[in-house]
């Protein structure tokens, strides 16, 4: 019975330090256009069907004229197969988004979880973590997804699991060092004391302190993804029958976009890959401003 | 020859909740080759009003009244005027020695740069008397070479010593030299700053919390609560028969060992000292005052002098013991 | 992008005054490159296994979509069934060198690499140079105009570009620039690293060099610069509420020299490590823009070796951006011995 109202004080805290991160954040201008922003695209994303029907990203079914610039009709003119540049975009965003989320979600378990146990695991396992962990950071990230993604051929799929396998490093460091600073503290050497196994320790002490951290760099993580999966799809590794972001952009470089002026095929998808990559980097920043101001003299 | 003098100032800080007063109305004077002890717990203005002497206070500070160095009005003067001032008149040692020094620059070179910079010597003669200035706080002349974290809590606070003697001021601040030191050590960096006193005929102001270390270290002492004096006296007079129950507190917060009325003696006060942007009306101390009355909750006491001493309560004369 | 810790300063604190046997300066520099002999053993491990341990056949992404001499098919399946310990011996012997040459040029694999390596070095070494000096300075202005209006346009400029893919950047530099719209004449070459028929020894050719260069480097520059700005000024920033700074503005120092002498010195700590350890996106930088203005060096051939996909090609290159990741940031950490003295001594 104790414990039961234990748990519950403990979890009123933490939904009360939630929530004031939460009204934290309303407060701040950078944040709040990140989210809206992030928003917009999550919407026009969900809403792509019903805006613009799937047909018109069939090469076979075009109805615009090659490389046509932006007219009333064709918001963003057409791509070099007459298609709709604007269609192109918002169906685009669906890729782009879900590929981001989803291989952030693979990296930050992977990395939260080997950066958990990394720092609460001393002796042999810890440092092998830890220096796993070096290792992975030292190598340059696309080299290695160029390879990676290669070697498992190209689908969605693999993209994430590249991305995802490739990311979690920084994100593991970093929860190391916030997990090595958590475990120093009082508590949990009483937790210790009173019979805790170290998957108690971790789960119900160290994570729940960590989590805010997490949250701050996930949002930087899902930023990094968006631009990797970006990349990635530029260079040809991505699902050839996905349309993203990345794609269009490889279809606009190699079909000659460039030489033929059609600036409005190459213009659009990377714009919209810099504003939710910058709204994503402007929560994230406003988060890690939250959570550990840094304040100048004033 | 009054080397230091504070006529009612007042300094206020801007911050987001709106201005904060952190010294309210204190006048206060140092003459040259004496020590002037300013004691009270945090929050209570003493670093401020340590800071303003150099004008070492953040931008939007408002500072009424007049602080007077060596006669000249230290606001008034011009900003060359003022850098000429820092450190070749008046130096700081700092609180906290630990974070005071630059930690990736040898000792020496810290040593040199007011030298450098206020006196018109070369490399070589900066060096000479960076040896001396060591050698006169007791450290070996050939630790200049290492930085500040090859060096233990009471070196650095010998070296932060000899830093500000580097220019031969007239007048040094120290606020909480002590603290964060080993007792021992503690001990020695007083002594250290007593025998310089005597030395050079400076003049000194000694900030600390600590009343018992003010006591023995200082001519006067002058204790402060929420931005205000609450009393001022002989150092031994305000440590053995105090005013001000504020001042009564603080001394008996400080165990004298063997002896028996202390056991007795009430501890502390209950409560925390109230944050300068929100005091309550009357005294700040009424809400933790074991002796107020009705008056205390409205009405504000003045320092009001009993002979050599000053005390802020409504009831000090009632309180010589 | 949140700041990773650089090393970790606490844990090499040392006792006043005790020496070691070997001299602490050497027995870290030792350390780091000990560490860095490590990584590289696990990445040419990783090298070697990544292919053989992956699901499907080997030789299939040997042979991929393409028709193989009959010979070279009997040369790949001796190799790949043979068992695996014989492998990785064979392999360890020169891990640098695969026994296949490259597929798509026919020829062995550093022959092709070999001419590529000095374009790139160009390339990103003059990017990454303009980057440090012009990042570090925007930074540090930014850091003591903090809140001015400088800073709020400079940070903003920065986020925007850290927000960019370079080679979007690039391309969209190339098409106005070089392609020219809305008005702009295109002035800037297309392409390449030089006009065909150029003999880049001379000085002429040096020149035509580097007006072809003039593009990419720029784009490279901008874009690492923005990020290099960022870690400055939150570097600087982070510097600023320092208490030894209080000390030296009561010396009577005037605020340029504070800022001058104490603040940034310090604050250039965690930034030189931070620029350092990023040099894995300075990499993919140079592979993705050298693809987008077809200049013939390690990154273009990265895209052509993937394309193929070029195994042997594709293997060494991997090795040997790893291998100049993990010098860099041996150089970094001995570098940041030098500036600290904390860490060294």
């Amino acid at each position: 019975m104790t414990s039961v109202s234990t748990r519950s004080i403990v979890w009123a805290r933490r939904r009360r330090s939630w929530k004031q991160l939460g009204e934290q954040f309303r407060r701040s201008p950078t944040g709040m256009v990140g989210l809206a922003i992030f928003v917009t695209f999550a919407a026009l994303a969900l809403a792509a069907p019903l805006l613009f029907d799937a047909s018109q990203l069939d090469v076979t079914k075009a109805t615009g004229g090659v490389y046509e610039s932006p007219t009333a009709r064709y918001w963003l003119g057409t791509d070099d197969a007459g298609r709709n540049v604007l269609a192109l975009v918002v169906w685009g965003a669906r890729i782009s988004l879900l590929v981001g989320l989803c291989a952030t979600v693979l990296s930050m378990f992977i990395g939260t979880a080997v950066g958990i146990a990394s720092g609460h695991f001393r002796g042999l396992i810890g440092g092998v973590l830890d220096r796993l962990i070096d290792w992975f950071l030292v190598i340059p990230f696309l080299p290695l997804a160029i390879v990676l993604a290669t070697v498992l051929g190209k689908s969605l799929l693999n993209i994430i699991i590249v991305i995802g396998v490739t990311s979690w490093p920084a994100t593991a460091r970093l929860i190391r060092a916030q997990t090595l600073s958590v475990e120093g503290r009082p508590y949990l050497e009483r937790a210790k004391a009173l019979g805790a196994g170290d998957l108690h320790q971790m789960t119900r002490h160290v994570l729940p302190n960590v989590m805010p951290l997490v949250l701050a760099n996930t949002t930087l993580a899902v930023s990094i993804s968006i631009l990797s999966e970006t990349t990635l799809s530029f260079l040809g590794l991505g699902d050839p029958t996905a349309v993203s972001w990345g794609t269009i952009l490889d279809d606009a470089f190699s079909t000659g976009a460039i030489s033929a002026g059609a600036w409005w095929y190459l213009a659009a998808p990377g714009a919209c890959v810099v504003l939710v990559v910058l709204a994503f980097n402007l929560v994230g920043r406003a988060l890690e401003d939250i959570l550990d101001p840094r304040e100048g003299p004033q | 020859m009054t080397l230091l003098e504070f006529d009612d100032v007042s300094i206020t800080y801007q911050s987001a909740q709106g201005p904060v007063p952190a010294v309210r109305n204190v006048s206060l004077s140092l003459p040259l080759g004496q020590t002037l002890g300013i004691a009270g717990e945090s929050g209570c203005g003493k670093t401020t009003l340590a800071d303003s002497v150099l004008r070492l206070l953040p931008k939007n500070t408002q500072v009424t009244g007049h602080i007077r160095l060596d006669g000249e009005d230290v606001m008034a003067m011009s900003f060359g005027q003022l850098r000429a001032a820092r450190w070749a008149k008046a130096a700081v040692v700092f609180q906290g020695a630990q974070h005071a020094l630059n930690p990736v620059q040898r000792i020496e070179t810290q040593l040199a740069e007011p030298i450098l910079l206020h006196e018109d010597v070369g490399g070589h003669a900066a060096r000479v008397r960076v040896g001396e200035l060591l050698e006169q706080v007791g450290l070996p002349a050939n630790r200049a070479g290492d930085y500040p974290h090859q060096l233990s809590g009471g070196q650095k606070q010998r070296v932060m010593i000899a830093m500000a003697l580097a220019c031969r001021p007239s007048l040094l601040i120290a606020d909480e030299p002590t603290t964060a030191l080993d007792v021992m050590v503690q001990a020695q960096v007083l002594d250290l700053l007593s025998s310089l006193v005597r030395q050079f005929g400076l003049g000194v102001v000694l900030i600390s919390h600590d009343l018992s270390v003010l006591a023995g270290a200082c001519d006067r002492v002058a204790v402060m609560y929420a931005g205000r004096i609450v009393e001022e006296g002989a150092a031994t007079d305000v440590f053995a028969k105090p005013l001000h129950p504020y001042a009564k507190a603080l001394a008996g917060a400080f165990p004298r060992i063997g002896d028996p009325a202390f056991r007795y003696a009430p501890a502390g006060l209950p409560g925390d000292p109230p944050f300068p942007g929100d005091l309550p009306p009357g005294c700040p101390l009424h809400p933790r005052c074991p002796i107020a009355v009705d008056a205390c909750s409205t009405v504000e006491p003045l320092l009001t002098r009993h002979g050599d001493r000053g005390a802020a309560c409504h009831r000090a004369g009632e309180v010589l013991v | 992008m949140s700041l990773i810790s650089g090393p970790d300063t606490a844990s090499r604190s040392s006792v006043p005054g005790r020496r070691g046997v070997l001299a602490p300066g050497v027995r870290y520099g030792l350390s780091r490159l000990l560490s860095a002999v490590g990584t590289f053993i696990f990445v040419i491990l990783f090298n070697f296994f990544l292919f053989r341990l992956l699901p499907g056949d080997p030789i299939s992404l040997y042979t991929r979509g393409r028709d193989v001499d009959p010979e070279i098919k009997r040369q790949l399946q001796a190799r790949f069934n043979a068992p695996i310990g014989e492998q990785f011996f064979a392999y360890i012997k020169n891990p640098f060198v695969p026994e296949l040459p490259s597929q798509r040029f026919s020829a062995p694999v550093w022959d092709v690499i070999g001419p590529r390596i000095w374009p790139t070095l160009l390339l990103v070494g003059t990017a990454t140079v303009l980057a440090t000096v012009f990042g570090v300075w925007l930074g540090i202005r930014s850091a003591w105009k903090r809140g001015q209006r400088f800073d709020k346009i400079a940070t903003t400029v920065t986020l925007v570009l850290y927000s960019m893919p370079e080679f979007w950047f690039g391309m969209i530099l190339l098409i106005v620039f070089s392609v020219g719209v809305f008005g702009i004449p295109g002035i800037f070459p297309v392409g390449g690293l030089s006009t065909p028929g150029v003999d880049i020894g001379t000085l002429a050719g040096m020149a035509d060099v580097a007006w072809h260069l003039a593009l990419p480097v720029f784009t490279l520059t901008v874009i690492y610069l923005a990020e290099y700005s960022l870690v400055m000024r939150a570097s600087l920033i982070d510097e600023m509420g320092a208490d030894y700074l209080r000390t030296a503005r009561a010396k009577g120092l005037r605020e340029a020299d504070v800022r001058r002498r104490h603040a940034v010195p310090n604050a250039l700590l965690p930034t030189t490590t931070l620029i350092f350890l990023n040099l894995g996106f300075v990499v993919g930088g140079a592979i993705t823009i050298e693809y987008v203005f077809s200049v013939a060096g390690l990154g273009s051939l990265t895209v052509l070796a993937l394309r193929g996909p070029d195994i042997p090609l594709l293997q060494t290159l991997f090795l040997l951006f790893s291998a100049a990741v993990i010098v860099a940031n041996l150089v970094a950490d001995l570098l940041y011995a030098r500036l600290d003295p904390r860490v060294r001594t």
